[in-house]
């Protein structure tokens, strides 16, 4: 187990060390520099010098690199170039509360909804409800997030006036883009447990458990949602995935102060320093997310052998 | 007792009789997939979305650049199928110019990394030993990242326009078809048939074109399946954030950006191209649901 974590933390650094190389190096592609506007080139060519030193960008760019590399290992993401004199980390960390109560509330009506779906629609194979989750599911992952988004928006907010249409004023402006988000998550997990309990409720110990004369409801509870559910965290992985490209969207279209809004903002801007940061920010919530799935998965289900299962 | 025993007379050449017409795997998969009645339906639907897309642009009076300011906004009606948007021009024809463009990239992107991923799989699981090793080592580290913000860079950094979002979306999209093709030829190899056809004289190029490539097909056809939509997807999604096709190019995407900026006022804009997108992904992955029960021999009953 010690050294499968062990295995799985240096695939981890590769990867983010990868990321930051591929990053770097893209963003220096970039067409055009975070100062071509009017102003930067009214300046004196001393003037614009000593902003580039500033930022670091008259260096070679090697050295920027080997100087970036370092400076992540510090935790320092260097200093964004259209938030004035404010570091990365810090734009990006007060960004963060909004996404994540966002993202939180997603997984959550997900959940709720997914779970109750799929599994009246397992113990009801066949009927109404099955039908309904099904095409739930489908339409769920078909649906685009930025148009359901968009949808929900313009009837529920606009139309209806029941929630606000966008902003971040209270807890209520969360409600409207936490649904958006959930959609995806709600179709796969519902699909995703459906599959699952279907399959655990053709198993002998159900027939068993009914034979010995437990309740229908106690056959339920205690042995076929038991032992569905756990699978369900195989796919919270790409369920974050889902929630992260989503939320780049949804954030956009509900003007909501997070990192993914942020993020569109910073690719509009030029700005490389912020972009890096969300990019690498970004891929190490996502890898540590998928090792931490991986190993919660081998300690709830002794069945699973993390070294056997080598394609996991 | 011997007499109360006859025994019972068989033709020698009933032995040798094949009871049922031989079929390819593909024609086993076809007759499978038509008794699934909505996976044909999608089917269908699928191949009419694709017709419209190619012959609906070129049937009409519009074109789907042309502008005409004295009829913006209009709603739908027979002389404008799906209305008009801001400039004047017919939403028919630009939503099925859209759709056109949405599928190719979808199509092209999906074979890219078709062939990419299968080319992988097939030398990685082939060559073995420290090939192998190395190889799978590559693709452990690559499987990690995000591919949507990879393809958002690459399109910083790449002209705007189909051909970059047809790379872009290759380059990140092929690491999963290379894991399940490997996989299955991993498992193919070592199996008697192969052996067989080694005993037999069979050359390696033989084996690999007339064996393993066969039998690997279902799990690319089905891979694929997914990879088309999540690839139109895509595509929209970068439009619809602004840095995917520009104006006055139509892709789904652009147009549900246009029709998203006038959806107070004017929701015909987003709805019509909306549609399409909805249709086209969830006959997709019907159609794909299908083709695994279809192709798949495990799910054989």
């Amino acid at each position: 187990m010690i050294k499968y974590i062990c295995k799985r933390l240096v695939y981890l650094a590769l990867t983010l060390w990868v990321i930051v190389t591929a990053t770097f190096f893209l963003m220096k592609k970039l067409p055009g520099s975070p100062f071509d506007s009017e102003r930067f080139n009214m300046m004196s060519a001393q003037q614009q010098q000593a902003i580039l030193e500033q930022y670091g960008l008259n260096e070679s760019v090697p050295r920027q690199y080997v100087k970036y590399m370092g400076n992540i290992l510090h935790g320092d993401f260097g200093t964004s170039f259209t938030y004035t004199g404010q570091k990365v980390s810090t734009v990006i960390g007060g960004r963060i509360g909004p996404s994540a109560l966002i993202g939180l509330q997603a997984v959550l009506i997900g959940l709720a909804v997914g779970l109750t779906l799929g599994i009246i629609a397992a113990w009801r194979h066949n009927s109404g409800i099955d039908y309904f989750t099904m095409i739930v599911a489908v339409l769920g992952v078909s649906v685009p997030n930025f148009v359901a988004a968009a949808l929900l928006q313009y009837y529920v907010a606009l139309k209806w006036g029941i929630l606000p249409v966008g902003f971040w004023t209270d807890w209520k402006c969360s409600v409207l883009p936490s649904i958006a988000l959930s959609f995806s998550a709600t179709a796969m997990i519902a699909r995703f447990i459906r599959t699952e309990m279907l399959e655990v409720l053709e198993q002998d110990y159900i027939v068993t458990a009914k034979a010995k004369g437990l309740s229908p409801m106690k056959v339920l509870i205690r042995h076929a949602v038991r032992n569905s559910i756990i699978p369900v965290v195989t796919i919270l992985g790409p369920i974050v995935v889902n929630l992260l490209t989503g939320s780049l969207a949804v954030e956009n279209i509900y003007t909501i102060p997070g990192i993914g809004s942020l993020f569109v903002d910073s690719i509009k801007a030029n700005d490389y320093s912020t972009i890096m940061g969300i990019t690498i920010f970004y891929s190490a919530f996502y890898i540590f997310v998928v090792l931490i799935v991986d190993i919660a998965y081998s300690l709830i289900d002794p069945r699973i052998r993390l070294a056997a299962g080598k394609e996991g | 007792m011997d007499e109360l025993f006859v025994k019972a007379y068989v033709d020698e050449s009933e032995k040798e009789h094949i009871a049922r017409p031989n079929l390819t795997a593909l024609q086993d998969g076809w007759l499978r997939l038509k008794k699934n009645k909505a996976a044909v339906v999608c089917l269908f639907t699928l191949i009419a979305i694709g017709l419209l897309a190619i012959l609906a642009p070129e049937f009409s009076r519009y074109s789907y650049k042309e502008t005409n300011y004295d009829i913006i906004y209009q709603i739908p009606s027979m002389e404008h199928f799906f209305g008009t948007d801001q400039f004047g021009r017919d939403l028919w024809v630009r939503t099925w110019m859209g759709t056109r463009i949405s599928l190719l990239i979808a199509f092209v992107a999906a074979l890219l990394d078709l062939t990419l991923g299968v080319t992988y799989g097939a030398v990685s699981a082939l060559a073995g030993g420290k090939v192998d090793a190395v190889m799978q080592r590559i693709i452990e580290v690559l499987v990690g990242i995000p591919h949507l913000i990879i393809v958002i860079l690459l399109m910083m950094v790449m002209p705007a326009g189909i051909w970059t979002i047809v790379v872009a979306l290759s380059i990140t999209g092929w690491v999963n078809m290379a894991r399940l093709v490997r996989g299955s030829i991993l498992k193919l190899k070592n199996q008697e048939f192969v052996l067989a056809a080694r005993v037999l004289g069979t050359s390696t190029a033989g084996i690999i074109w007339k064996h393993l490539i066969p039998n690997t097909v279902g799990v690319i056809v089905i891979n694929a399946m997914f990879t088309i939509p999540s690839a139109i997807f895509t595509e929209a999604f970068l439009s619809f954030i602004g840095i995917g096709m520009q104006e006055p190019k139509a892709s789904l995407g652009v147009l549900i950006n246009n029709g998203y900026q006038v959806l107070r006022n004017f929701p015909h804009v987003l709805i019509f191209p909306a549609i399409v997108i909805v249709l086209i992904m969830v006959c997709f992955s019907i159609l794909g649901d299908g083709l695994r029960d279809a192709l798949d021999p495990r799910m054989r009953k």
